[in-house]
């Protein structure tokens, strides 16, 4: 076996194709991008690098840092959604037998393997004022409203679809349905690595099954509950096609908003701005993640 | 060691600052990644005009605008093979466009896009010489304001925006844009075209004005009305307003006019028309645009595109307004007398083209920002 501190070539042989395709594919259109969010609109086809910062200041604005403020918003509660849906899940997984596990994840990863536009018109299908919601709902209204005239009673009022589609309630279902496996996996990797001797010792001691998650579960899954959350936000918060395909007149979100700047506005130095400011509030996010979970290791 | 090091800043600097440069840089960066879709767009070879080219047009055109077997008949009688790829509105075009032409022969921009792809200088002038079925054009689409003189762009069809609806849900024909911009009538059940610049034109003509008549003003005052109106509205579409009224999403669509006809062939609850106020006219045009690597075949497959049997083919499928005269002689009654596809002379005298306008346009995307964060 080779040493990679004794013979460089071998590593550079390694890493160059990697760190190649990163330099090309990564890092050059990203500085490209930065450089034009330093830039003016010179005409309709070209762009200034003039080093202003008034794309910077122009993000700002109430208008845009209210938008920024509601995309946080839907963001944070898809996680917390997420995360009450997900955690059951994952610990459920964790307690049925080794054997059936795989099925029991497999079955959380499979819509991962569906393309997310595919996933989100059958999820329009399902929802549209026509669709197999509404359409199974109105049929159970109408046996409901049978059922009391046979038993003498007033029959119900016509049926009226619910707005389940187009709309801000739509846009959360959609995103919590799409993110659920980013919350389900790490958890139940987090759950995976605890000692169940610790629950078992937990209530052979006394404590009741909540108190037991409380102060067992959750302190010993805290680093993969909050590696969860991030990897749910993140993703949420740049979430562009849920919000374009499912949501109303007011569901814009911040991507939305990056991608009018480089379309219909023809303003690509302000989208890039607007871009950069969303990588950085991520890699906040994630860096406060990294230190969390240092401290938390730590600490067991 | 270090020479070398300031070397590189150095290039670095100056491939920041000039933005050609940069700009190059970046249309290389993406003919490079637009080449895995189209391989034989030929990124680096420069084409030697009048000289032999390869067997290929790339055609960049919208989606369900053309028919089915006009890329294989003209693959069997020209033997060129057509690449189609669709995009889905001007934007995207024009955005894939900024950067240098990724590869594409012939195009399909609308009337105010052939202005604005003129100005950047992103369209090549057309060679007449080669596009003889120009005769059969009808005489109005020859001239037009937005490319006086035809030099860069072959009329392909026409559309008008109007309103589509469902005729078993709506009391009266719906014929003013009063439904749709300012009344409770039919509350939550209409969507609008999300495209903010037609949708700020139509409101001014809905308030008699011109639709190249919007000013900073007017636009405050259309806010205004549309900030009102938007509990009323289910969705601002993409486009696929035909869809959502077909689904039976919404009964009351404001949509173009050759979208609501191809519904209205298959279902016969649904109808169309053009408000009595006046509407907005599109044209989309075949243009070739700059540094296309084949240009020669590119003159030739619009030449062909514009031939009466071929233009009765395409219209007899999209069920737009032809500008091709010849080839609506040979199209059925049932084509030329509708009155979907082809308004009557008293609404189309008050319809007309929206100018490019490079200063209200950003005005316009700020405004329906602001709209749709409220």
């Amino acid at each position: 076996m080779e040493d990679y501190r004794k013979d460089k070539s071998v590593f550079a042989a390694v890493a160059g194709t990697p760190l190649f395709w990163l330099l090309i594919f990564f890092v050059a259109p990203m500085a490209i991008v930065w450089a034009y969010s330093f830039g003016t609109n010179a005409g309709l086809a070209d762009i200034e690098i003039s080093g202003t910062f008034s794309n910077y200041a122009k993000a700002f604005d109430p208008l845009y840092l209210k938008i920024m403020a509601k995309s946080v918003a839907v963001a944070a509660l898809t996680t917390l959604l997420c995360l009450i849906i997900g955690f059951p899940v994952a610990l459920a997984i964790n307690f049925v037998a080794p054997k059936w596990r795989p099925w029991f994840l497999l079955a959380v990863m499979l819509p991962f393997w569906t393309n997310l536009l595919i996933r989100t018109f059958a999820l329009m299908k399902v929802l549209g004022t026509q669709g197999y919601a509404n359409n199974t709902l109105g049929w159970m209204w109408e046996q409901a409203s049978w059922l009391k005239t046979v038993t003498g009673l007033q029959p119900l009022s016509t049926w009226e679809p619910l707005p389940l589609l187009y709309n801000n309630f739509a846009v959360v279902l959609g995103l919590v349905y799409v993110h659920l496996p980013f919350m389900v996996l790490p958890l139940y990797a987090a759950l995976d690595r605890l000692d169940k001797s610790l629950i078992e010792a937990s209530l052979d001691l006394g404590a009741g099954h909540m108190r037991t998650l409380r102060k067992i579960v959750f302190p010993l899954a805290g680093p993969g509950i909050l590696s969860g959350l991030i990897i749910t936000f993140v993703p949420a918060l740049g979430a562009y096609l849920t919000p374009d395909l499912m949501g109303g007149t007011d569901s814009q979100m911040i991507a939305n908003v990056i991608e009018r700047q480089f379309k219909r506005a023809n303003d690509w130095p302000f989208g890039a701005a607007l871009s950069f400011l969303l990588l950085y509030a991520t890699f906040i996010l994630i860096a406060i993640q990294a230190s969390r979970a240092k401290k938390l290791e730590g600490r067991t | 060691m270090s020479d070398e090091v300031t070397l590189d800043l150095n290039e670095a600097k100056s491939f920041l600052t000039d933005r050609r440069k940069l700009l190059k840089g970046a249309g290389s960066a993406a003919i490079g990644i637009s080449l895995l879709g189209l391989t034989a767009c030929g990124g680096g070879k420069k084409p030697v005009p009048g000289g032999p080219e390869e067997a290929l047009v790339n055609f960049y055109n919208w989606d369900t605008y053309i028919a089915p077997t006009t890329l294989a008949d003209y693959k069997a009688a020209k033997g060129i093979s057509v690449k189609m790829t669709n995009f889905a509105n001007n934007d995207e075009l024009f955005a894939k466009f900024k950067a240098g032409n990724p590869g594409y022969d012939v195009i399909v921009p609308s009337n105010d896009f052939v202005e604005r792809m003129v100005k950047a200088n992103m369209l090549e002038p057309l060679d007449m010489a080669k596009i003889p079925n120009f005769k059969n054009i009808d005489e109005a689409y020859r001239d037009v304001s937005f490319d006086p003189g035809r030099k860069f762009s072959m009329p392909y069809t026409w559309l008008v925006l109007g309103i589509g609806y469902r005729k078993s849900k709506v009391k009266t024909v719906p014929d003013s844009w009063k439904v749709l911009f300012d009344s409770d009538e039919y509350k939550g059940r209409i969507a609008l075209l999300s495209e903010a610049g037609d949708l700020f034109r139509l409101y001014a003509k809905y308030l008699g004005n011109s639709v190249n008549e919007v000013t900073p003003e007017l636009i405050k005052q259309i806010e205004a009305m549309i900030q009102k109106q938007k509990p009323n509205i289910k969705s601002f579409h993409s486009d696929n307003g035909q869809d959502l009224l077909e689904q039976g999403e919404v009964d009351l669509v404001m949509e173009y006019n050759g979208d609501i006809a191809q519904k209205m062939a298959k279902n016969p609850d649904i109808g169309f028309i053009f408000p009595k106020e006046g509407s907005q006219l599109n044209a989309d045009n075949l243009c070739i645009p700059k540094n296309a690597p084949h240009p020669n075949n590119a003159h030739a497959f619009i030449n062909y595109l514009l031939d009466a049997e071929v233009s009765k083919k395409i219209s007899e499928e999209i069920q737009y307004p032809t500008p091709n005269a010849a080839g609506k002689a040979l199209m059925p009654e049932s084509y030329k007398n509708n009155p979907v596809i082809f308004p009557p002379a008293d609404v189309l005298a008050k319809c007309e083209y929206a100018s490019f306008n490079e200063t209200i346009q950003p005005l316009f995307e700020e405004t329906m920002t602001r709209i749709m964060a409220s």
